[in-house]
This record gives structure tokens, sequence and C-alpha cells, in this order.
């Protein structure tokens, strides 16, 4: 006994270890991690010590502990403003827009992917699928102008040869959102896809092995087979998806955007660069960008506890 | 197997299968004729593309547009500084996301919960554009390459993935053993985990890649000197500037449309190019670490 218990000690495990002086021993994991944290200090919690200017009047000279406070009255000013209406509406239009129509259709696709014979076939239809995604979003909107151009573009050239008139779509405000969210179909659907068909994969044969024993069709299966299967996944992505309704990309918006077709394409996200950056002000854009990420925060927490009560899948 | 599959097929099956079959050839048609066209059309004759004669194959082919490209100066400039962004930036990324990774990794990290929540709590949360760009100011980064670099230095769901990667996929034991041996940390990152992680390496230099190759927004928020601008900058000017330009320009009358067409043709046939130019790197490096990014979605994906 006494010959094992010596042993023990001379052999520790790294738990034993980590239990009686795991910071001295592991100094080096910490010497590792420390840019690291210092980096996150720097570029993620000082910007966020930098939000108080929100509640500033933010002078350069002054610093931004300095700096006068002004309580709310950014945000009072940005909710009385005549863009806050337009910039709302525009920001969810656009989100749920693209929630709706770019949400299942990925789902669509792994589904479809899935039940394809042959696993090169397979592999060349996810390969081609992926391959909008690498473009970037400059080269994307970059191609939306050239191939909507009223005199010039593919599109264009396509309604003539119909006896249509040509018309100049990233002007038109009404077409704004359609562009918007149509091209993100065409560049993400692939990528999108590819976390349900791994899911898909990780189905248990048996399942289906049985369901074709009781008679049941390839459609039956995908219904109550596959899509269950795939379900806390979706769920997932859902929820990610939902708690990020008020924050629009900012680069593709951005690209589209210009004068005219601006009352449909003007997002909280490019309001923010455009009082902030171009027109210097600085506590005004904070606190519309602050305003912006709370109810992102608290969207992401509702759905999530609602998501946990229902289907007691969640994100935390 | 397969065939058994086959033998086993009803008539329903057959029908399923063919109509799945459309459908998925007519998605891959979706996708790719665009892809498709902008390369006939960079090959083919500017005039016959702008008059929209150009549809199934290339007419008139030839390298003129391309010739164009490279004899531009501005785009080759971009080029050059992209090339070197992505290959820094890349470099930059790649080491603090496994500094990062690593220790995180080790179940016998003392405060390992609280770092990790410190770092996963600004997926959810940050300063916004205007404080971060006040740091970056402070810093005197502004028109620098490292403002292009060093802010976007770790990308927080990388780490999640890698992290996941370094505890799920290489034994503890081995660690374990090699600690006991007295092996310090840093030569257990370096002699055994490292050369065990090449999937999850190939992985995370794709995605960080392909991130600064595509960039575009900081360096229009932090760069001033033209001479430091980037690929995506010159080709926004060329397809996009320009382009908006021209189309609010239309509605007005009484401008020389002769010279108008002539600039127009100018410009028409160098568009496709670039975009072939700006994005073949990218189309050519993905299917290569295909079979290695699946899994680092589904690793993204694990929870915990």
């Amino acid at each position: 006994m006494q010959n094992l218990g010596h042993h023990q000690k001379k052999v520790p495990t790294l738990k034993s270890r980590s239990r009686h002086n795991g910071i001295v021993k592991n100094w080096e994991l910490y010497l590792l991690i420390a840019p690291v944290v210092i980096w996150y200090v720097v570029f993620c919690y000082t910007p966020m010590y930098g939000i108080q200017i929100a509640f500033k009047n933010y002078m350069a000279s002054r610093g931004i502990w300095g700096s006068p406070w002004v309580g709310f009255h950014h945000f009072e000013r940005f909710f009385n403003s005549y863009y806050f209406k337009r910039l709302i509406s525009n920001t969810i239009g656009i989100s749920l827009y693209s929630l709706v129509v770019g949400f299942p259709i990925p789902i669509v696709l792994a589904l479809m992917v899935n039940e394809l014979r042959g696993d090169k076939f397979k592999k060349i239809v996810q390969t081609v699928t992926y391959a909008p995604h690498f473009l970037s979003t400059v080269v994307l909107v970059g191609m939306l102008f050239v191939f909507l151009d009223p005199k010039t573009g593919l599109v264009n050239a396509i309604r003539k040869a119909y006896g249509k008139g040509s018309v100049a779509f990233m002007l038109e405000p009404a077409m704004f959102k359609s562009i918007y969210v149509l091209s993100g179909v065409w560049q993400n659907t692939g990528w999108n896809s590819i976390i349900y068909i791994s899911s898909l994969s990780g189905i248990d044969p048996q399942l289906h092995e049985a369901a074709i024993v009781d008679g049941a069709g390839r459609l039956q299966r995908i219904w109550h087979i596959n899509l269950p299967g795939i379900m806390p996944t979706i769920i997932i992505l859902l929820i990610m998806n939902a708690g990020s309704i008020m924050s629009v990309g900012f680069e593709k918006v951005f690209l589209m955007q210009n004068d005219i077709n601006l009352e449909a394409s003007d997002v909280i996200s490019t309001y923010v660069y455009r009082s902030g950056l171009l027109n210097a002000e600085y506590s005004f854009s904070t606190a519309v960008g602050l305003f912006n990420s709370i109810i992102n925060f608290i969207l992401l927490f509702v759905v999530n506890k609602i998501s946990k009560a229902v289907s007691e899948t969640s994100l935390w | 197997m397969a065939d058994k599959k086959w033998a086993r097929q009803s008539r329903g099956d057959k029908i399923f299968d063919s109509v799945n079959l459309l459908l998925i050839i007519l998605v891959l048609i979706i996708i790719l004729y665009p892809l498709y066209f902008v390369i006939i059309a960079s090959f083919s004759n500017a005039q016959d593309v702008v008059n929209g004669r150009v549809f199934i194959g290339p007419i008139g082919v030839n390298f003129e547009a391309y010739k164009k490209v490279f004899a531009h100066d501005d785009i080759m400039m971009g080029y050059r500084n992209t090339i070197l962004y992505t290959i820094l930036g890349t470099t930059i990324n790649l080491i603090m996301t496994i500094l990062a990774a690593y220790p995180l990794s080790r179940k016998d990290l003392k405060g390992r919960g609280i770092i990790m929540a410190f770092l996963a709590f600004t997926m959810f949360f940050g300063g916004g554009l205007i404080p971060t760009y006040l740091v970056v100011k402070r810093l005197q980064m502004t028109n620098t390459i490292w403002a292009l670099l060093i802010p976007s230095a770790i990308s927080t769901y990388n780490v999640v993935i890698m992290r996941t990667y370094f505890s799920t996929s290489i034994p503890y034991e081995l660690q374990e053993a090699a600690l006991i041996d007295g092996c310090s940390n840093t030569k257990i990152l370096l002699k055994i985990i490292l050369p065990l992680s090449t999937p999850i390496i190939a992985v995370m230099v794709l995605f960080y890649a392909v991130g600064h190759w595509n960039a575009y927004f900081n360096a229009i928020i932090y760069l001033t000197d033209r001479d430091k601008f980037p690929l995506q900058l010159i080709i926004r000017e060329i397809l996009i500037q320009n382009q908006t330009e021209k189309l609010m320009q239309s509605g007005t009358a009484g401008v020389d449309i002769e010279s108008i067409v002539r600039q127009q043709m100018v410009a028409e046939s160098l568009k496709y190019a670039v975009i072939v130019v700006a994005s073949l790197p990218m189309l050519i490096l993905y299917p290569i670490l295909q079979k290695y990014f699946v899994k680092g979605i589904m690793l993204g994906a694990l929870k915990g």
C-alpha cells in the first residue's frame, strides 16, 4: 500500500498538478496567451470603454475622459430624427427578407445534395456551389453593376431581345432589397449548406433501413428522418440569424448604395459610417451604433431563451 | 453496396432521382453561368459584349483586356499591396490564433473559463466603428499597413474552431506523457501539437487569407495614400464608382455621346478581365483545401 502511494506521488497526473500549483507549473501557457489577452484589451475592450462618448460631447482636444457629459442627448436626437423610421424599417426589412428567403434555401439544397447518387458527382456539385462565396464583396457588387447596366448589361440585353425597355436596376429604390437578397442567395447558399450536409451525413443509416422495410418512400424519409435529424442545427443557426436581425452587413449595402436608391438602401450601419466618419459626428454616431448593438444583444438573448424553452436547443 | 441500392430502386425512387438531378443541374447552371459569362466576356470583342451579342461562347477571341489589365499601373500596384497584406496578415493571424487556442485547449489551465468568456463576449458585443477608429488613430496606425493587419489580428470564431480541434483531435495523453517527461509547454506546442494540426492550419490559412484578399472596408477607413491601396479599392473604383457616376450622368443631356461611347468601350473591356484577375487566386485555392474546411466548419458548430 505504502509503495503504491509513493509511486503515485512520483508520477502526478496533470489534474493533480493543476490542483496544487497549476499557475506556477503552467506559467508558459500564460506567457503564450498574454499577447492575445493584450490584443483583446486594446482592440476590443478599449473601444468598449470608448463607448462612453455616446453620452458625451466628444472633443478630440479633451480626449474621451475629459469631454463633457450630455446624457441621452444623442439618443434623443437620433430617435427624433427624420431618418430614424427609414433606417429601422430598411434595416429590419432587408434582414427579414434575407432571413425568409435566404435561410430555407441552403437547407433544401443540402437535402437535395444528400440524395444525389455517386460521391464524385456530389463533391463536384459542392465545389461548384461554394465558388461564389470566395468572390469579394467588391467583385460581387461590381458584377451586379456590370450585369444590370442599362446600356451594356446582359440582363437588359435579354430584356431588349424580348422587346422590353431597359431598366437602371442599380438606381431603382424599389429593386434594391431584392437585388441585395437574391445576389446574397446566389453567393452564400452553397457555403451555408455545408453545415447541413455534414450533419446529414451523421444520421444513422439504420433509421433509413428500418423506414424502407416499413415501406417509406424517399420524400417520406426526407421529411420524417433527415429533416428531424438536422433540426438542432437548423434551430441553432436560426437563433444566430434571428439575433442579428438588426445588423445588416455594412460592406455590401455600402457598395450598392448611391444617392438615388438611398431611401431604400440606408441602414443603421451605413448611417453610422456617414454621420461618424464622413461628417465627424463621433458622439452621435457612437450613440447610434450603441443603440444597434444593444438591440442585437437583447434579440439574441431573447431568441435563445425562447428556443431553450421550446426545443431545449440553445447557444449557451 | 451501390449496386444493391440501385437494384432495390422502385419506380418512385427513379422519378425522385431524375427530378432531383434535374433540379441540381438547374442550380449548377444558375451558379456557374454568371461566372462563365464573365470569363467569355473577358476574352471577347468589347463591341460584341457591349451590344449584347455574347451569350453562349466568346466572340472574336482576343487578349486585349488582359493586356490592359496587366499594363494598368494602379491594378498592378493594388495587386502587389494585396499580396503583401495577405501574406503578412495571414501569418500574424495564424500566430495569434495558435497562441490563443493552444492554452485554451488545455484542461489544466487555471482560469480557462474566465479567459474564454473574456474572448467570447466580444463575439456578441463590441465598441463599434467610431470607438475602434479612435483607438487605431490613437496608436498612430492610420495610413500605415498596420491598420489593416493588427486590428484584425484575431477572429474569435477561428480561435474557437482551433481550440476545439486541439482538444478533440489530439489525444490529451500525448501531452500528458510529454509533460511528465519534462517537456516544456512551448516544446509540446511546437513538436507535438502543430505537426498534428495540418488540417486545421490549412483551414485557418484559407479563412484568413480569403478575408485579407477580399477586405476593403478597413482600407477605406484607415488609408489615405493611394500607393498603399489594396486591389479591392482599385477594383471598386473601376467597377462601382465609375459605373455609378456614369449611371447618374446618363440622364443629363448635352454630353458628347461619341466620346462617352469610346470611353465606355475601353472601360467595358477591362471590367470582365479585372473580375477574373482579382478572383482567380482564391478560386484556385479553395478547391485544394475543400476537404479541410468542411471539417473546420463542423468544429465551429460544436458547442463548448
